[in-house]
């Protein structure tokens, strides 16, 4: 294993990762809520740390932490009739590249992916810049890769954020 | 209608209707910057935010940049960010150590922690001109500078009422509650703050705090998806959910349960709001919480404490507390369209870890830059301001909700409901005042 170069794995299994990640931007992108939550294995963890060299995000601030259960609130909240700054047309566009497979465990079956996103947002007449470093922890279940952590380490983490941030990144 | 009354204020101010263009005109949010930020008292920071000699933290007072830092003595100092050779800013970071001084990125000139210069290279070109000491050399220091247990505040100008006279019984009581909460009577800043940018008026922002009337109408959508996710997660796991959950369900509470609260004015537009949440559930945490707060203090006191009820103060101009949950929005207003808060939360020092999770669940919850309640808030804001800087359509913002029925006593008022637009009147009955100077 090497951190600098990712590790050399077979193409199919760089392929499969690619995939996911892809997948993952375009029901995001699309608002297929449902399935963005089902990525996620039952005890997966979305997690964009407040600042740059937090190790867990336990018991300190965070800017998004969140289990199934709040992303299952979220999804309730955005899609709700009453959610009014969620209402005017709101759209966003997400990029994921540079995929890197970090370290595969032979064992528990888990792999470390870290992967670089781009993310344009359009609401209120306006456009939103965001972007920043994905590290994915994933696991095979049922002969498929579902996500067990995703952290986000946005680039402009310390803000001064233009409103909130309603979804995932 | 043209803005002809600049220099008559009182016109736009009537006893329960402002015009708006209180919020909207550049004019009269530049002459608040003189006549109310750099004239009354304004929140820096905390002193454990610079734990360590050289600690920094950089923020603002109106537009003026302001340095937070400790010097090795351990006094803490507010200076302004600027070199005084040629007014480069000296700390272009939000925050960071500078190990012994200062050090100007242009010229290298040094300074230390309280200002005084410390060295400037090559010397010689000033011998026998200006003499180094002189203070037109130094960075310059806030105009006054004190501090209420632990908060420090700066004035930009010299004169005005002491920080103890000026907070008052109202707004001291906001730093006392977050301290007697902890068994050794003082408070840890968390070392995070989140930034957001408001695109609305500074007053939009303390207005709302304190309206009863919006948050079941605001919040609607999170109050019904936290209270729908707390039965599936009990359902499904068969135990009480994190209490994060109720800090969001409780937005939708009945407009009965906000009118019961009580809202009060007290001098210089500090403004407070009774709370409602019930933070003294019967729960293990609670519970060991009386338990460290009996042994330091005694129960009598131990009682006194936590049956304290505040929910916001309002630190007028410059600050929303919320002493029961321990976190602070400090409002920075960079135009009459634009406000800057900066976000806090405390640790309260010899108090259950407990105790600390709940403040974070609610910074999380409710102050993050996720958050599923401030995302309405903001988006009202930018309406708010967005519909006060149109021409047409009507002139004034209707403050009429039980107007005429503010009981007032030895300068405090108080509301007859939770919802009375009292605590609006109250604020701009003090902005009257400070902008008529
Ligand atoms: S501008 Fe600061 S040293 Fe010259
Ligand atoms: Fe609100």
């Amino acid at each position: 294993m090497s951190n600098r170069t990712g590790l050399v794995t077979s193409a199919d299994m760089q392929r499969e990762v690619e995939q996911l990640l892809y997948h993952q931007a375009e029901v995001l992108d699309e608002r297929r809520w449902e399935e963005w939550l089902n990525l996620f294995t039952e005890d997966g963890v979305y997690w964009m740390p407040a600042s740059a060299d937090q190790q867990t995000g336990e018991g300190q601030p965070n800017i998004f932490y969140e289990d199934h259960y709040l992303m299952d609130m979220r999804i309730r909240r955005v899609e709700h009739p009453y959610a009014h700054s969620q209402a005017a047309g709101h759209r966003t566009s997400h990029v994921v590249s540079n995929v890197m497979i970090k370290n595969e465990d032979q064992a528990s079956h888990e792999l470390v992916v870290t992967s670089r996103f781009h993310m344009v947002e359009y609401r209120l007449d306006d456009l939103r810049h965001f972007g920043g470093k994905y590290t994915h922890t994933l696991i095979k279940l049922d002969d498929t890769y579902k996500i067990k952590l995703q952290r986000v380490d946005l680039t402009n983490v310390e803000g001064p954020f233009d409103f909130v941030m309603q979804v995932w990144l | 209608m043209p803005l002809d009354n600049y220099n008559n204020l009182g016109s736009l101010v009537e006893p329960e209707r402002v015009h708006k263009a209180c919020y909207a005109d550049e004019q009269i949010f530049e002459k608040e910057l003189e006549n109310i930020f750099y004239k009354s008292w304004i929140y820096i920071g905390h002193e454990s935010q610079v734990p360590n000699p050289g600690d920094y933290w950089t923020t603002w007072v109106g537009r003026e940049r302001m340095i937070i830092c400790r010097d090795e003595d351990g006094k803490v100092h507010v200076l302004y960010n600027r070199c005084p050779h040629r007014g480069t800013l000296i700390c272009n970071n939000l925050h960071g150590n500078a190990p012994k001084a200062f050090r100007c990125p242009y010229h290298a000139w040094q300074f230390n922690m309280d200002g005084s210069l410390r060295n400037v290279p090559m010397k010689q070109g000033y011998e026998g001109i200006v003499d180094l000491t002189d203070p037109q050399l130094q960075m310059k220091r806030a105009e006054r500078q004190e501090t209420y247990r632990g908060f420090v505040f700066a004035s930009l100008s010299s004169e005005g009422p002491s920080l103890d006279e000026w907070l008052g019984k109202g707004a001291r009581a906001a730093f006392d509650d977050i301290c007697n909460r902890s068994p050794e009577g003082e408070c840890e800043i968390v070392m995070n703050c989140f930034r957001i940018i408001q695109h609305s008026n500074w007053k939009i922002f303390l207005e709302n705090q304190l309206d009863a009337v919006h948050p079941s109408i605001t919040h609607h959508s999170t109050g019904d998806a936290a209270a729908q996710e707390q039965k599936i997660y009990k359902q499904k796991t068969g135990e009480d959910p994190p209490m994060g959950y109720q800090f969001l369900a409780d937005f939708t509470l009945p407009y009965e349960k906000w009118d019961s609260l009580d809202t009060i004015g007290h001098p210089y537009g500090h403004t407070v709001l009774a709370g409602y949440m019930g933070l003294r559930p019967k729960d293990p945490i609670t519970v060991s919480h009386e338990e460290a707060l009996t042994k330091a203090y005694g129960a009598e006191r131990m009682n006194a404490i936590l049956s304290t009820n505040v929910h916001h103060v309002l630190v007028y101009p410059c600050l929303s507390v919320q002493p029961p949950l321990q976190q602070l929005r400090a409002v920075r207003p960079l135009a009459a369209n634009k406000t800057l808060t900066e976000i806090w939360h405390f640790r309260l020092k010899g108090a259950p870890e407990g105790i600390y999770e709940r403040s974070l669940a609610y910074y999380y919850h409710v102050n993050s830059p996720s958050t599923m309640v401030n995302a309405d808030d903001l988006n009202n804001f930018r309406a708010c301001q967005d519909g006060l800087s149109l021409d047409g359509g009507g002139d004034w913002v209707s403050f009429h909700r039980n107007y005429g029925q503010d009981p007032v006593e030895n300068g405090i008022t108080t509301s007859v409901t939770g919802m009375s637009e009292q605590p609006m009147r109250n604020m701009f009955s003090s902005w009257k005042e400070y902008m008529s100077v």
